[in-house]
C-alpha cells in the first residue's frame, strides 16, 4: 500500500508539476497574473487532438514542437497586451490590471475554442498502456508526462541557478525596480518569462490531451490547480513549484487511498489555504 | 436636493413590477442583484484595493442557509440567521486572511470559495445523506425584487455613510499606504476586518433573497465562480473608489451579456473577453473616471 | 462632488433608456403560418457538454425534418413552419430562469423547450407552471419524479430517477451472480453530485436486498481527474463487478485507467458518457462487453433510421441514453399538436393521456412519467444496445464476463 501510493502520487504529483512550471514563470518573472493560463493549456490540448485526428500527426511529435510555438505565442501576447499594462502601472495595480486583461483573455480563448472545436467532451487514447514499477501499474502517457516535468523542470532550475540568462531571470524576479540599475532589460527579460510559461503551459496542456478527458469550458480547473502548485511552491520558485506538484500528488493519491476520495480537493484547498496562511512566500521560500 | 431625488427614484423603481411584464422583471432583479454585489464588494475591496475573489463563498452560502432551512422556519427568520452565518464567516475568514496582502489575498479568496463549496458537498453525502435541496417559499418575483432593491439601496447608503466616516477614511488611508496608515494610527485590523464583515453580510444576503428563484440548489448550482468575476469586473469597470461606480459598471455589463447570449450566443465569450480587454485599456480606472477624463481634456483644449 | 452626482444621474438615464429599448425589442410576433418555440439551453458553460450532446443536437434535428416536411400539422390538417427562438443561458440557473421569462412574456412562443439538467429542469418548473407551458422534462434524473409530476401537472419527467437505473443494475448483475458467471461482490464508486448520489443510494439497498456485498464504497469529488488510487483499491477489493456512477469525464479516466492497469473486472460498469459515440474510440476501440447506463432497441429499424438521420444531420451518432428519448419527446409534442392544437391545456392532457409512435417505440405516459425505460446497455460488435430491463422488447442478453481489454 505504501509503495503503491508512493508511485501513484509521484506520477500523478508529475503531471501537476508540469501544469504549474509555467504559471510560477508568468507570474514570477513577468508579474502577470495569467488567469487565462488554463484557457493556453486547453488550446495546446486541442491542437494535439486535431493534428492527431486530422493528420495522422504522431501526439508525441505535437509535444515536442508545440513548446516553441508557445514560446511565439507568449512572447506576442505579452507585446501586444501584457507590455502596455506594465509600461503604465506599478505595484498592486498591476495586479489587478493583468487579472483583469487574462480574464478577458480567458473569455476570448474559450470562445474560440468553442467555435472551433464545439463544446464536447474530447479525449483520446493514446499510450494508455501500463507499465508496471514496482509492482504498481501506471499509464505510460502518464509517465511520460512525469518524465517531461523532471527533464523539463530539472533543466529549468539549472540554467536558473547557473546561466547568466538564469541570474538576469532571478535578478528580475526579484527586484524589478532595481534591476535596470545593473544594466538588464526588464522588459525583455519579462517578455522571455511570459513567453517560457507560456510555452510551458503548452506542452503541459498537449501531454494533458494524452491522458485526461476535457472540454472547452473545463480551462478554469487547471488554472486553480496550477495557482495552488504556485503558491504552495513559492511564486517563481520553479523548484519549488516541482517539489509542491509532487508532494501534492502524493497528498490526493493518499488522502483517497487511506481516508476518503471525497475529500482529495477539499485536502488541497485546506493545504493551499493553510501555506497561504502561515507560509504566503510558499514552503520552500525564504522567510 | 439628493434627499429627495433618491427616496422619489427608490419609490418610482419600487413601482416598476406593477407595470413591467415578467421578463423586464427578471431584467431588473438580475440587475439590482449585481448592483447589490459589486456594491458590497466595493465596499471592501475599493477603497483597499483587496481584489476579493470569494464573492461567491458568501452568496452561495446564504443560498444554502435558506435551501437548508426553507422547511423549518419562517423567511424573515431564515434571513437573520443567514446575516448571522455570513457575518461569522466573515469574521473567521477576515481575522486569518487579511494580513495578506496583493495577489495573495486574490488567491486566497478564490481558493476559500472552492473549499466551502467541497466542505458542503462532503458535509451533504456523508451527514446529511444526499446532495440536493430544494427550495420552495412562497416568494413572488416581484417579492424578491423588492428586496434586492431595498438590500441594493441600504448597500449603496451604506457605503456613503462609510465614505463620510472615520472608517471611510481609514479604508482609503490603508488602500493608499498600510505603512503610513499604521504609523498614524489606524488600527489596520479592526478597520478591514469591520469593513470586510459589513461587506460579506450584505453578500449572503443577497445570496438568500436570490436562492428562491433557483428552487434547486447543488453545491455545483451554488457556487458557480462565475458570479465572483462577474461582481468583480462590474465594479471595476463603473470604478469601484466611486459610490455610483458598481452600480453604473453593474448595468451596463449586465445589459450588454443578456443582449449577447440572445442574440450572439455562439460568440458571446468572444465579445464578453475583447470587452474586459477594451475596459482595461481605455478605462484603467473604471468608466465613470475615464468619462471625466475626456471632460477634462476636452475642456483642457478648448480653454 | 456634485459634478460627480451629474455625470452618475446622466449615465443612468442612458441606461435607463437603452435598457427600456432593449426591452421592448422583442421578436416579430409570429404569422398565422408559424409555431414560435423557443428553448434557453446551455451553449457556453459547464452544462454545455451535456446540452450539446443530448439536447440541443435533437431539437435543431427535429425542427429541421419537420420544417422539411412543409411544417407541424394541426388538428384541421393544415401546416405551420416552425419559428425557433434560442437563447444561452450560460449554464446559470439566474440566466436560464430569466430566459423563461423572457421567451413567456416577452417573445410570447408558442411552446417552451426544456433545457438540459435536473437542476435546470426544476428551477424552471414553477415558471412554466405559471405560465402555463407543458414541460416535457427529458435530461432530468429525479426519483421525486412522482412528487414533481403532482406539484406540476403540466410536467412530464421522461428519464426516470436514479432508483429505477441503480435496481436496473442489481436485477442483470444477480442475474449473472446466479448463472454462477460472477462472485457476490462489489466495488462502486460515485461521483459527488445530485446524480451519483441518488445512484449510490439506490443501489445500497438494492444490492444488499439481491444478497451482494459491497467491499468498496467511495465517492469522488467532481472534477477529479485522476482515477489510479481509485482504480487500484478497486481492483484489491477482490469484486468481479466495477461499477461506477460516474460523469463523462470520470466515466472516460476510469476506462482509461483501467485499461493502463490491466484491471480486468467480470463487469466493468460505467454511467454517463458510457452511452456516448466517442466511447469505443476512448476505450481504444475495445469497448465490447462494457456496460453503460441507458440503451436504445438494438433490433428496432425507426432507432436506426434516427441514428442514421442524427449522423447525416449533425455529423456523428447520437448517444444511446437520452438523446433518442428526447427526439421522442418532441415527437410525442408533435403528435400532440395534430391531434388538439396549441393550447397548453389541451396539449398537457393528450401528452399526459395519449398514446403516441415514437422512434423508442409506442409511448404511454403513466402519472406524467415515462417508466417503460432502458436501464443498463452494454456495447456488443460496436453498438450500444439495451441489456435490461431482460423482459423489454428487443432487449439483447447480457454478455458476462467482459471480454479482457
Amino acid at each position: 500500500m505504501f509503495v503503491t501510493i508512493l508511485i501513484l502520487g509521484l506520477v500523478l504529483g508529475g503531471t501537476y508539476a508540469l501544469l504549474a512550471l509555467g504559471l510560477t514563470l508568468q507570474y514570477g518573472i513577468a508579474r502577470i497574473m495569467n488567469l487565462a493560463y488554463g484557457e493556453l493549456t486547453l488550446a495546446a490540448a486541442f491542437v494535439l487532438v486535431a493534428l492527431m485526428q486530422g493528420f495522422g500527426i504522431s501526439p508525441l511529435l505535437t509535444v515536442a514542437l508545440i513548446g516553441p510555438v508557445g514560446y511565439v505565442v507568449g512572447s506576442l501576447l505579452y507585446t501586444v497586451m501584457m507590455k502596455p499594462l506594465v509600461a503604465r502601472s506599478s505595484g498592486g495595480k498591476l495586479d489587478v490590471d493583468s487579472i483583469l486583461a487574462t480574464f478577458g483573455l480567458l473569455f476570448l480563448i474559450q470562445g474560440v475554442l468553442l467555435l472551433v472545436f464545439g463544446p464536447n467532451f474530447t479525449s483520446i487514447s493514446y499510450l494508455d498502456k501500463g507499465v508496471t514499477i514496482f509492482g504498481v501499474t501506471v499509464a505510460l502517457n502518464r509517465l511520460i508526462a512525469l518524465g517531461i516535468c523532471v527533464v523539463v523542470g530539472g533543466a529549468l532550475v539549472i540554467a536558473l541557478a547557473t546561466t547568466r540568462w538564469g541570474l538576469a531571470l532571478r535578478a528580475v524576479a526579484q527586484t524589478p525596480t532595481s534591476a535596470p540599475l545593473v544594466g538588464l532589460d526588464v522588459n525583455k527579460v519579462a517578455r522571455q518569462g511570459f513567453a517560457l510559461g507560456t510555452a510551458l503551459a503548452a506542452t503541459a496542456g498537449a501531454t494533458v490531451a494524452m491522458y485526461q478527458t476535457f472540454s472547452a469550458s473545463g480551462g478554469v480547473v487547471f488554472t486553480m490547480k496550477a495557482l495552488v502548485i504556485v503558491i504552495m511552491g513559492g511564486v517563481g520558485n520553479v523548484g519549488g513549484a516541482l517539489a509542491a506538484g509532487l508532494l501534492l500528488g502524493l497528498v490526493e493519491t493518499f488522502v483517497a487511498t487511506a481516508i476518503d476520495p471525497g475529500l482529495t480537493l477539499a485536502a488541497t484547498f485546506a493545504i493551499f489555504l493553510l501555506v497561504l496562511l502561515f507560509r504566503p512566500q510558499g514552503l520552500f521560500g525564504k522567510a | 436636493m439628493k434627499y429627495v431625488i433618491y427616496p422619489v427614484a427608490l419609490a418610482l423603481l419600487a413601482a416598476v413590477p406593477f407595470v413591467a411584464s415578467d421578463y423586464a422583471l427578471g431584467l431588473l432583479i438580475g440587475m439590482v442583484t449585481y448592483v447589490t454585489l459589486a456594491s458590497a464588494w466595493a465596499m471592501f475591496s475599493g477603497p483597499t484595493h483587496y481584489v476579493s475573489l470569494a464573492t461567491v463563498a458568501f452568496y452561495g452560502a446564504g443560498a444554502y442557509v435558506v435551501a437548508m432551512l426553507n422547511e423549518v422556519m419562517a423567511y424573515p427568520m431564515i434571513l437573520l440567521i443567514t446575516a448571522g452565518v455570513g457575518a461569522a464567516m466573515a469574521l473567521v475568514v477576515g481575522l486569518s486572511t487579511l494580513r495578506l496582502a496583493g495577489v495573495y489575498f486574490v488567491i486566497f479568496s478564490f481558493g476559500l470559495a472552492e473549499l466551502i463549496r467541497q466542505l458542503i458537498t462532503w458535509y451533504e453525502i456523508n451527514i446529511y445523506g444526499t446532495l440536493g435541496r430544494y427550495i420552495f417559499v412562497d416568494i413572488t418575483a416581484r417579492g424578491i425584487y423588492w428586496q434586492m432593491l431595498a438590500l441594493a439601496a441600504i448597500t449603496i447608503g451604506l457605503t456613503a455613510y462609510i465614505n463620510r466616516s472615520r472608517l471611510g477614511l481609514a479604508l482609503r488611508v490603508i488602500g493608499d499606504d498600510e505603512v503610513v496608515a499604521a504609523h498614524s494610527g489606524i488600527p489596520l485590523a479592526r478597520m478591514k476586518l469591520m469593513a470586510f464583515v459589513l461587506s460579506a453580510t450584505i453578500l449572503t444576503l443577497a445570496g438568500a433573497i436570490a436562492s428562491p428563484r433557483w428552487v434547486y440548489v447543488e453545491p455545483a448550482i451554488v457556487f458557480n465562480p462565475t458570479v465572483s468575476f462577474l461582481t468583480v469586473i462590474m465594479a471595476l469597470f463603473g470604478g469601484a473608489n466611486r459610490l455610483w461606480g458598481p452600480a453604473l459598471g453593474a448595468i451596463p455589463l449586465f445589459l450588454a451579456f443578456e443582449y449577447l447570449s440572445a442574440h450572439f450566443p455562439d460568440v458571446y465569450p468572444i465579445f464578453l473577453g475583447a470587452l474586459f480587454i477594451g475596459v482595461v485599456f481605455l478605462f484603467p480606472n473604471g468608466v465613470l473616471a475615464g468619462i471625466e477624463g475626456l471632460r477634462r481634456g476636452k475642456k483642457e483644449e478648448t480653454a | 462632488m456634485v459634478n460627480l452626482f451629474k455625470h452618475a444621474k446622466a449615465c443612468t438615464t442612458a441606461f435607463a433608456v437603452a435598457a427600456a429599448s432593449f426591452m421592448t425589442a422583442g421578436h416579430a410576433t409570429a404569422a398565422d403560418d408559424t409555431i414560435t418555440i423557443g428553448y434557453a439551453v446551455a451553449l457556453t458553460g459547464p452544462n454545455a457538454t451535456g446540452a450539446g450532446i443530448s439536447t440541443v443536437p435533437n431539437y435543431r434535428l427535429w425542427v429541421d425534418q419537420v420544417n422539411g416536411e412543409g411544417g407541424i400539422e394541426m388538428p384541421d390538417g393544415s401546416r405551420k413552419m416552425i419559428e425557433v427562438v434560442e437563447y444561452d443561458d450560460r449554464s446559470s440557473n439566474e440566466d436560464l430562469v430569466r430566459a423563461i421569462e423572457r421567451l413567456a412574456s416577452q417573445d410570447k412562443v408558442d411552446l417552451i423547450l426544456p433545457p438540459w439538467g435536473t437542476g435546470a429542469n426544476l428551477a424552471i418548473a414553477p415558471l412554466m407552471a405559471r405560465f402555463g407551458y407543458p414541460q416535457l422534462a427529458v435530461t432530468a434524473v429525479t426519483d421525486k419524479a412522482p412528487e414533481f409530476a403532482a406539484r406540476w401537472d403540466r410536467s412530464f419527467w421522461m428519464l426516470g430517477g436514479g432508483h429505477d437505473y441503480a435496481t436496473g443494475l442489481v436485477d442483470v448483475l444477480a442475474q449473472a451472480r446466479d448463472a454462477g458467471t460472477i462472485n457476490n461482490k462489489i466495488a462502486a464508486v460515485s461521483v459527488a453530485d445530485g446524480f451519483g448520489i441518488d445512484l449510490i443510494k439506490g443501489a445500497r439497498p438494492a444490492f444488499e436486498e439481491a444478497g451482494f456485498e459491497l467491499v468498496y464504497d467511495e465517492s469522488y469529488p467532481l472534477g477529479t481527474s485522476d482515477f489510479a488510487a481509485i482504480m487500484s483499491e478497486a481492483q484489491a477489493s477482490g469484486a468481479d463487478s466495477f461499477v461506477a456512477f460516474s460523469y463523462p469525464p470520470g466515466s472516460f479516466g476510469m476506462t482509461k485507467t483501467a485499461q493502463a492497469m490491466g484491471f480486468n473486472p467480470k463487469v466493468f460498469y460505467i454511467s454517463v458518457g458510457g452511452a456516448f459515440p466517442i466511447y469505443p474510440g476512448i476505450a481504444d476501440g475495445k469497448a465490447d462487453g462494457v456496460m453503460a447506463i441507458g440503451g436504445v432497441d438494438g433490433t428496432s429499424d425507426s432507432v436506426k433510421a434516427y441514428f442514421d438521420a442524427h449522423t447525416a444531420f449533425v455529423g456523428n451518432p447520437p448517444d444511446s441514453w437520452a438523446s433518442a428519448v428526447t427526439f421522442a419527446s418532441l415527437e410525442m409534442l408533435e403528435q400532440a399538436i395534430g391531434r388538439v392544437g396549441l393550447d397548453h391545456g389541451d396539449l398537457a392532457a393528450e401528452l399526459s393521456n395519449g398514446t403516441f409512435d415514437t422512434v423508442i417505440g409506442q409511448v404511454k405516459l403513466e402519472d406524467n412519467q415515462l417508466r417503460d425505460l432502458w436501464t443498463v446497455g452494454q456495447w456488443q460488435n460496436g453498438a450500444f444496445v439495451g441489456v435490461g430491463p431482460a423482459d423489454k422488447t428487443g432487449a439483447a442478453a447480457p454478455v458476462i464476463p467482459k471480454p479482457e481489454w
